[in-house]
């Protein structure tokens, strides 16, 4: 299965962008999971953390806080603007 | 013609302003680096921003009540101007050009009987608009705190302008800014913020097959009432990355032309004085030489 493009951006950079699995999203109305070929879709965020699974349903996710903003699906992947986004140093 | 001790004299207080010029040149440029580096960084999210603001405008129509950060107050009589400058001056005519600009859509719309309002950030803007229109000026911020411009700068800004905007105090607002071109050229700008300027939209501004499957969570109006105000900081936060870019990049032309200057003022001060030591030399020897003579 083709992996999906995901981009993570903040106002002040380009944070991470990348081709993974599957990208677990904190959406307003509740968590979704995005893997490639996912619906066009929008959703506002809310506080909480990004899982990024990088090859498969069974790795350890990576997790990325973020804060307010909101996710994008469409045919170029997943594009996420967040306000704040904390990279574990 | 003045004398050797004060050409003396001249020549090292230029140096030493050479030497100032010089140094100041070299920390705008290492701060140019780093200003233009966080302005590029930001470009991403202010474009894609952009696209999700076409793409949701496009979906929602305009009725009496669609957010007013949108549509508007339904009045122009009132525009507030938000002008960006420094907080430091020696920047060539960095903070005059944004200025001047804003001062010309400021008569521009006096002359046409509106009222005008000025947002000050930066502290740099202040003596010429307070010359010009004194009591216009509503709020300021200051930036003399910060050292680079960060997102909740932004933020903080927007969130005063678009209270004031609820709470009625203006209809239209303009952001004034220098777009960085290049270390050589930065472009003041004009932008309207309040209410969102659309982009043509149109049939042909989204490709409707693509665009119309999009599955909104909450509502697209509850998104956009989300967004509108986040767009306004972004739009601020661009300008003052921009403005930080473009500051450091006409300071360091501005210091370069000053060292350059203080170099040919030098050189012009040096040769006048090996002259005049040239000619008290040669007057000194034919005092000597006519004395020997009349011996």
């Amino acid at each position: 299965m083709a992996d999906l493009h995901f981009e993570l951006v903040t106002p002040e950079r380009l944070v991470r962008a990348d081709d993974v699995f599957m990208v677990v999203v904190p959406g307003t109305e509740g968590d979704f999971g995005v893997l490639a070929g996912h619906a066009p879709f929008m959703s506002t965020l809310r506080n909480g953390d990004l899982a990024i699974y990088r090859s498969g349903m069974n790795d350890t996710p990576e997790r990325i806080p973020v804060e307010g903003g909101f996710a994008e699906v469409n045919d170029r992947g997943l594009t996420i603007l967040a306000e704040r986004a904390d990279l574990p140093a | 013609m003045a004398s050797l001790k004060a050409l003396k004299g001249r020549i090292a207080s230029v140096k030493s302003t050479q030497k100032i010029t010089k140094a100041m040149k070299m920390v705008a440029a290492a701060k140019l680096r780093r200003a233009q580096q966080a302005a590029e960084a930001g470009r991403p999210y202010a474009q894609r921003m952009e696209q999700v603001m076409a793409s949701l405008a496009s979906k929602v129509t305009i009725s009496p009540q669609s957010p007013k950060l949108l549509a508007g107050t339904g009045a122009e009589q009132t525009h507030l101007l938000v002008v960006c400058t420094s907080d430091r001056g020696l920047a060539g005519a960095f903070n005059s050009n944004i200025v001047r600009a804003a001062r010309r859509v400021a008569d521009d719309l006096v002359r046409q009987g509106r009222t005008v309002h000025f947002y000050l950030v930066g502290r740099k803007g202040r003596a010429v608009i307070a010359r010009l229109y004194p009591r216009q000026i509503v709020a300021e911020h200051d930036t003399s705190g910060m050292k680079f411009a960060g997102f909740s700068d932004a933020q903080a800004i927007a969130n005063d302008i678009v209270q004031r905007f609820h709470n009625g105090q203006f209809d239209v607002a303009h952001l004034f800014y220098a777009h960085f071109q290049s270390a050589l050229v930065q472009e003041p700008v004009a932008q309207q913020i309040i209410p969102v300027p659309m982009p043509e939209a149109g049939p042909a501004a989204a490709p409707a097959g693509a665009s119309a499957a999009i599955e909104y969570e909450p509502d697209e109006e509850e998104i956009l009432a989300q967004l509108l105000p986040r767009n306004v900081a972004v739009q601020i936060f661009r300008a003052l990355l921009e403005n930080a870019a473009s500051e450091q990049g006409s300071r360091m032309t501005a210091m370069d032309n000053a060292t350059r200057n203080a170099g040919d003022m030098i050189n012009r001060l040096s040769i006048a004085y090996n002259r005049q030591r040239q000619a008290a030399i040669t007057t000194e020897l034919v005092e000597i030489i006519s004395g020997a003579e009349a011996l």
